[in-house]
Order: structure tokens, then C-alpha cells, then sequence
């Protein structure tokens, strides 16, 4: 034992466990957001069933079963539910109705046992919805109007796909007409707006020029008017055709197509339809609006916002870290002063990051964005322009965030290059700026795609300050557009780490949102481990352009 | 100015094939006889508030010669050749006095232009350090830097240079290679294209091969034997041998000293100070 104790194997076998213990939970973490994010996604068979507890009617349940558990008579007793006699252990499943507009509730437990005759039917329907969530029942008919287009099951299904996509071809035109035509009508008369509160801010309000600004308002209101009557007529069109269709309790319910994003038969779908479908649900994740509150749909904003944002942060940090490394490293001269500001910077990069969201909050957000408003801006205010929560300031309080990494990586690269290098360049009558810019810079760049690929991780993963400086729930508009100026640095955006924060624990329906705050943090995952390898990619690239043959 | 006899006293020690068949092209020199193109006067470099690392060094450093320093380490013999190019200036807390005039005109005064100096004084160091570029950056880095942009301009120099260090032929295929892909030896001479590329008037050389193999070595010295044709070369070396394959004129060096400075041949076998003999028949120490 002695001698097992000295041959140095426990020490070994103690440091071969604390790696294969954080693999294990680095690779646990993984798995569970994978599966159950990407489980999400997959169209799960619809299961019909009788369920008749002691002492009540027997009813239809129809849904998806998400969850099962095994519980003591006890705990379903304290949940309210019949409880089967003589049983020790009994087991509940979660079925998801759907249909919250006609339930309220679209998730339920069952008692096992209680229920008979299950079966998955064929005909079963899973329509989703722009309001309300998804809706499970059997197709009946189709509505134009007042007409009967199919009054049953097979005919109507056979039309279904042509209207479904009828019905997002109109959508589509609503929303173009929304977005780019009565956009700009109203971006123009905002600028009218502006344009007299100059004139009365400056005191040139004339006669003459009110008129002609009425005229403009006149013509801008004649053309907002066409545009909405467009609007209504597509809209009229849309709300005509109508889908009808059997709940699990019998009743006939009408869903406007209006209404209707996809639909599809679960039951009837074999192995391939089911991928097809699956991969078309990922790309409207990874590619659509949310929609409901943030509990359906996809996560496009926010994975735009996030990239924006982290971008701009990128552009901002990189150099001024490496412009205060050069200066910290190579032109100061080392003494306390400089020994205490590194050690200042350093300590920089422990700060809690709420300290610096306060601190964006405050000085960027207030002072500076206010300042801006009042000397470039001042015919908004009293609504600012730049003195809001926005994405610049949102990169710009994120870009002191991670300052001081992008400044100790440049520094460390910095002190790496050797002095011989340096002496080469000087000897052959360069300054210490030519050396600087032609030699020591390059062979540094490597080093400060490090900084940049630790900031870069960081600051994608920080939610806490863009709460105070720029990050909303749901942002109307995406910061990038064909809007002049096209980089709206003032708006307000979207992020994936809010967006998880925001779904998982402000949303009302906590059974529908889990599964998406899993997709979400995947998303989260994957979006920070490609900027990551792109970064990676062109420090191995600049490696092997700079790589010296010493060492 | 130079005595033409042939000298034919044979050397006290062992030397290599080529001394031996330099022998007959080597003329006596006298230091007395020659055209002075650094000259050190009275030179005292202190680092920070300890001692003297030069004590009072005054010297001349003949024109078109090959002049070697000997001595052991830590004898002064580095930061002497660094104050040729002002090198030390480099380094922090070093304080010089007295005067290093490079064609009558004093270095270490205040109107001297340091970069200016140092593309008329080029060094070399013991280690090849060749820049993370190509092969032809590397040699045209020092016109770049004179702002010469013309590409067939820079192409004829690089080609010149590359042909005076003896290197042409080996990488005429890759000029644009990584410079970093050359032996040590190659980049040890790629250096030296680099260095007289921009036609300096003085190259120094600080222990040019002493990081590199045998063959590479002898390679260097006849590439010196070469450049002396046109460039005052002064270089620092431990290797007594070397100095006498390849200096002219030698000095040898101890505690901040100049001991002894002669003609080559004078120095290795007659040498005038006692010290010096100690040091060059190993029995020094």
C-alpha cells in the first residue's frame, strides 16, 4: 500500500478523475440542451385516449404526450387528482392539448391507469397557429366566405396545403406593405415633424413655410391612406377562407387561415415526411420572428443582435486594447505608475459586469447619448434619439467589458517577441515606430486574435448589462436595414442570452417555453462556439504567416 | 601606404586549411599606415551607477579592413561594437562618455540622427533574426523604409544584395518564400544581404556564426573576406581561429580594457602584452 501510495499512481488516477469529471460535465451540459432543444422540433405522434376517473364522465383526451412520471397515491392526492385504490406507485402523463383559447390550459396531467383505448388516428391534425399556440383536432371543412369549398375530411386535406400557403402568400404582402411602404410614409412624416420643430426651435416659422409643410402633410396622409386601403383589401381577403374543425370534446371550432402558419398530420406521417417536416421547424427557428410573447417561433433577431452586437464590440475593443497595450508595453516607462495601472486594468476584468452595465447606463447612455441628442438631435426631444438604451452603447459599454483581456493578451504577445527581432529592425535605421508598425505589430497579431477570441466569448455570453443599455424583450425592427442609414446604432435589439432569460422565466406558460429556453441556449452555444472557431481560424492563419523560426 | 612582404612566418598554433592558403595573400599592415574610419576616444560606458563596463577605450578602426575583437566574456568587447551604431541607446540607465567619430564626425552628438546612423553603420547579430516576411521583404525592408517603392528598383537591389551575400543562387527560385523556411545559415547570410542592401559604410558583425554549424561557418568567413572589397567590417568573436582566418587587424579585449591592438599576424604570434598571450595560448583564467 506504502509503496502504491509512492509509485505517484494516486496522484495520477486523482488527476485523470478531475478531467474525465469536468468532460463528464461539459459533455452532460451539452447533451441535455442538444436533446432537449433539438427534441422540440421533432413532430411526435398525437395520441387519442378515453379517460374516466371514478365519479366522473368519460372524456376524450387528445395531445402529445411530453412527460411521464411515477408518483405515490400520495402526491397525486395533494394534487387534486383520483387516486386508483391499491396501488403503491402510480403513473401520470403530461399530455399537451393544445387549443388554449378553448381550454386555457394546453397542458394536463393524467392518471395512467384511468385511461383506455389509446390509439394515434390518422386523421388527427396539428395546426400552428399566429395566436394562441398550436391546435390539435380533426379536419372537417373548408370556408370561402359563405361557400363550402370541402365539407369533408379527404377533400379538405387535399386543398389544405394550397390555402396554408395562399394564406402566407397574403401575410407576406401585408407585411411588406406594412414594413417598407407605410414605413417610409411614416419615416418621411416624422421628418416633416422634425423639419417644422427646427423652423419654430430656430424661429423661422413663416407663414409660407407652414403652408407648404401642410401641403407635404397632405399629400404624405393621402398616400398613407392608399396604402392602408391596400392593406385592408389584402386583409379582407385573407380572413375569407376558414378552416373548420373537431376539438377532442366534440365541439366544431372555425380557425381563420389568417391565422394558420403550417399544418400536419402527425400520424399519417412516415420516417421521411417527419425529417422534412423537422428540418423545416429548425430553419423557422433558427430563421423566423418569434411570435406569442417569444414562446413560438423563431430566434432570428435575437441571433442577428446578438452577432451585431458583438461585432461592433469587436470593431471597438480591438483597437483601443491593442493601442494601450502597445503604449503600456513598449512607450511608458516601466515604473509604479505603469505596475499600477496594469494591475488596475487587471483588476478591471473582475468587476462584476452589472458595475459596468450601471456604469453604461449612466455615462454613455445618459450623458453621452443625452449630449448627442441635445446638439445634433434637439428638434426630438423630448424623445431621444441617442439617449436611450441602443445597440452602440450596448457594444460600447461591452467593449470596457472586455477591455482589459484584449489588453493583457496584446501585452503578453507583445513581451513574447524577441528583442533580436526588434534589434534587426533598428539596425537597419528604422524608428522605433516603423519597427513597431512593420514588425513587432504583425508578429503580435496572433496574440491579439486571443484577446479577441477570449472577449469575443465573454462578451457574447453576457446578459446582465444590455438589460440597462440596449436589450428589449422584442425589438419591431432589426439594427441592420435598407433604411438610410442602414446601421441603426440608435435602435434597440434583441439577444439570445436575454431571450433565454426572457422565455424561460417571464413567460406565462412555463410547460411551452421550457423546451424553447433549451433550443434558445443551444442557439446560444453554437452561435458562441462558430464565432469562435472564425476567430481561431485567423489566428492560425496569422500564426503561419508570422511564425518565427526560433521557437 | 601598405607594405607589399609577403609574410612567411608560420603560425604558433594549430589553424585551419584556409588560414594556411591565405597565408600567401596576406600583407603585412600597420595599423599607422591606414585611413581611420571610426575612431574612439577616450570612450567610458557605465551600466546605471556601477563600474565602468569600457574604461577609457581609444581605438581606430581602419577603412576597408576586417577587424576582430577578442577577449572573454563579459570583457566589453558586444557593447564596444554597440557603440558603433548606438545600440546601447537601447538599453535603460546606460551613460557614455567620451567620443566615437565615425569620418571625423562625432556619434554621440546631439544633432545625430540615430536612424540616420544606423543605415550608414549595419550590424549583424549572433543570432540569424530574419523578420516573420518573404525572403525578398526581408533584404528590401531597409529601402522601404527609405520610402523607395519602384519595383524594379528594389528588384535590382534585392538581386545585388542577395548575389553579395552569397545567397543568390540558393533562393533565386523562392524570393517570395517565408524567410523563416532557410537554414540557419542561410538566414544567417540573408541577414547580411538585409544589412547591405542599403549600402552602410561600417557592418558589424557580433559573433556572426556562433550559432551556426561548421560549414555554414566557413561560408560566413569567406563572405567576409568578400566584403571587405567594400565596407569596413569590424567583428566580435570567441572564436580565436576565426579571428585569425578572417581579421586584418585584431584587439583584445579584458574587463572593459583594450589591451592590445595590432595587425593579426602581430597579435596571434607576437603578441606585445603578456595578457594577451596568456589569453590566445588557452592559458588564460
Amino acid at each position: 500500500m506504502k509503496k502504491w501510495m509512492s509509485s505517484g499512481t494516486p496522484w495520477i488516477w486523482l488527476n485523470a478523475g478531475a478531467v474525465s469529471l469536468s468532460l463528464v460535465m461539459v459533455v452532460g451540459l451539452l447533451m441535455l440542451i442538444t436533446v432537449r432543444g433539438l427534441g422540440h422540433f421533432w413532430p411526435s405522434q398525437v395520441v387519442e385516449a378515453w379517460y374516466q376517473p371514478p365519479g366522473s364522465e368519460r372524456v376524450r383526451l387528445l395531445g402529445e404526450v411530453v412527460n411521464s412520471e411515477t408518483v405515490t397515491p400520495a402526491v397525486l392526492a395533494d394534487a387534486g387528482m383520483s387516486v386508483p385504490e391499491g396501488a403503491s406507485l402510480v403513473t401520470r402523463l403530461l399530455f399537451k392539448h393544445g387549443n388554449r383559447d378553448l381550454t386555457g390550459r394546453d397542458f394536463h396531467w393524467y392518471v395512467e391507469p384511468f385511461m383506455s383505448a389509446r390509439a394515434n388516428p390518422a386523421d388527427v391534425i396539428v395546426i400552428e397557429r399566429m395566436e394562441w399556440g398550436n391546435f390539435y383536432g380533426y379536419l372537417r371543412a373548408l370556408h370561402a366566405g359563405s361557400n363550402v369549398v370541402a365539407d369533408n375530411a379527404d377533400s379538405a386535406r387535399g386543398l389544405l396545403k394550397d390555402w396554408v400557403q395562399r394564406a402566407q402568400d397574403l401575410r407576406q404582402r401585408i407585411r411588406t406593405i406594412e414594413r417598407r411602404d407605410i414605413g417610409r410614409v411614416n419615416d418621411r412624416m416624422e421628418a416633416l415633424r422634425l423639419e417644422q420643430r427646427r423652423h419654430e426651435l430656430a424661429g423661422t416659422l413663416s407663414a409660407s413655410a407652414l403652408q407648404s409643410l401642410a401641403q407635404r402633410q397632405a399629400a404624405l396622409d393621402q398616400e398613407y391612406e392608399q396604402y392602408e386601403q391596400q392593406r385592408q383589401a389584402l386583409r379582407d381577403e385573407l380572413r375569407q377562407d376558414v378552416l373548420v374543425a373537431e376539438t377532442m370534446d366534440g365541439r366544431l371550432i372555425k380557425i381563420p387561415l389568417a391565422n394558420i402558419v403550417n399544418t400536419y398530420m402527425p400520424n399519417a406521417m412516415g420516417l421521411f415526411a417527419k425529417l422534412m417536416l423537422y428540418g423545416h421547424n429548425l430553419v423557422e427557428f433558427v430563421t423566423g420572428s418569434p411570435r406569442e410573447a417569444n414562446t413560438e417561433g423563431g430566434v432570428f433577431p435575437a441571433i442577428f443582435g446578438t452577432v451585431m452586437m458583438v461585432l461592433l464590440m469587436s470593431i471597438i475593443v480591438t483597437p483601443m486594447g491593442v493601442l494601450a497595450a502597445i503604449y503600456l508595453r513598449e512607450y511608458a516607462k516601466q515604473g509604479l505608475f505603469v505596475r499600477m495601472i496594469r494591475i488596475s486594468v487587471n483588476n478591471l476584468a473582475g468587476v462584476p459586469s452589472i458595475v459596468f452595465g450601471v456604469f453604461g447606463l449612466g455615462f454613455f447612455v445618459y450623458w453621452m447619448g443625452g449630449s448627442i441628442d441635445r446638439l445634433f438631435f434637439p428638434e426630438s426631444l423630448p424623445s431621444p434619439t441617442f439617449g436611450t438604451p441602443g445597440l452602440l452603447w450596448a457594444s460600447l459599454t461591452l467593449a470596457l467589458l472586455t477591455l482589459p483581456v484584449v489588453i493583457v493578451a496584446t501585452e503578453e504577445g507583445l513581451t513574447r517577441i524577441p528583442r533580436a527581432v526588434r534589434e534587426g529592425s533598428l539596425a537597419l535605421g528604422a524608428t522605433k515606430a516603423e519597427t513597431l508598425w512593420r514588425v513587432v505589430v504583425p508578429m503580435a497579431a496572433p496574440a491579439m486574435m486571443t484577446g479577441l477570441i477570449l472577449a469575443v466569448a465573454r462578451a457574447a455570453g453576457e446578459v446582465a448589462p444590455l438589460m440597462l443599455v440596449g436589450v428589449v424583450k422584442l425589438a419591431p425592427n432589426l439594427p441592420l436595414d435598407a433604411e438610410f442609414p442602414f446601421l441603426h446604432l440608435d435602435r434597440k435589439f434583441m439577444h439570445l442570452g436575454f431571450h433565454i432569460f426572457d422565455v424561460g422565466f417571464q413567460s406565462p406558460n412555463v410547460e411551452a417555453a421550457r423546451p424553447l429556453v433549451y433550443a434558445t441556449a443551444l442557439m446560444l452555444v453554437v452561435l458562441i462556439v462558430i464565432l469562435n472557431l472564425t476567430a481561431i481560424a485567423i489566428r492560425n492563419h496569422l500564426r503561419e504567416k508570422y511564425k518565427s523560426g526560433s521557437d | 601606404m601598405i607594405d607589399d612582404t609577403i609574410m612567411d612566418t608560420a603560425p604558433t598554433h594549430a589553424m585551419s586549411r584556409q588560414y594556411f592558403e591565405n597565408q600567401n595573400e596576406r600583407r603585412k599592415l600597420n595599423i599607422d599606415y591606414e585611413e581611420a574610419c571610426i575612431e574612439v576616444k577616450n570612450l567610458r560606458l557605465y551600466y546605471g551607477a556601477s563600474d565602468p563596463t569600457l574604461k577609457k577605450v581609444s581605438m581606430k578602426i581602419p577603412a576597408r579592413r576586417v577587424t576582430a575583437f577578442i577577449g572573454p566574456s563579459g570583457c566589453g568587447k558586444s557593447t564596444l561594437l554597440r557603440c558603433f551604431n548606438r545600440m546601447n541607446d537601447l538599453v535603460d540607465n546606460v551613460r557614455i562618455e567620451g567620443e566615437v567619430l565615425l569620418d571625423g564626425k562625432n556619434i554621440y552628438d546631439r544633432s545625430v540622427d540615430v536612424a540616420e546612423l544606423r543605415r550608414r553603420v549595419g550590424m549583424v547579430f549572433q543570432k540569424p533574426n530574419p523578420f516573420p516576411k518573404t525572403i525578398y521583404e526581408n533584404v528590401a525592408y531597409g529601402l522601404r523604409l527609405q520610402g523607395i517603392k519602384d519595383r524594379s528598383t528594389l528588384d535590382n537591389a534585392v538581386e545585388k544584395s542577395l548575389k553579395g551575400a552569397a545567397l543568390w543562387d540558393e533562393v533565386k527560385d523562392r524570393l517570395h518564400a517565408n524567410a523563416f523556411g532557410l537554414s540557419g545559415g542561410q538566414q544567417q547570410r540573408l541577414v547580411i544581404a538585409r544589412a547591405i542592401a542599403i549600402e552602410p559604410e561600417v557592418i558589424l558583425l557580433d559573433e556572426p556564426a556562433s550559432a551556426l554549424d561548421p560549414i555554414s561557418t566557413a561560408k560566413i568567413e569567406e563572405l567576409i573576406y568578400a566584403l571587405k572589397e567594400r565596407y569596413t567590417i569590424v567583428i566580435v568573436t570567441h572564436n580565436m581561429q576565426q579571428a585569425a582566418r578572417v581579421s586584418d587587424y585584431t584587439a583584445y579585449m579584458y574587463l572593459g580594457e583594450l589591451i592590445e591592438f595590432e595587425d593579426t599576424l602581430s597579435l596571434f604570434t607576437n603578441p606585445s602584452q603578456k595578457a594577451t598571450e596568456d589569453y590566445i595560448t588557452g592559458r588564460y583564467g
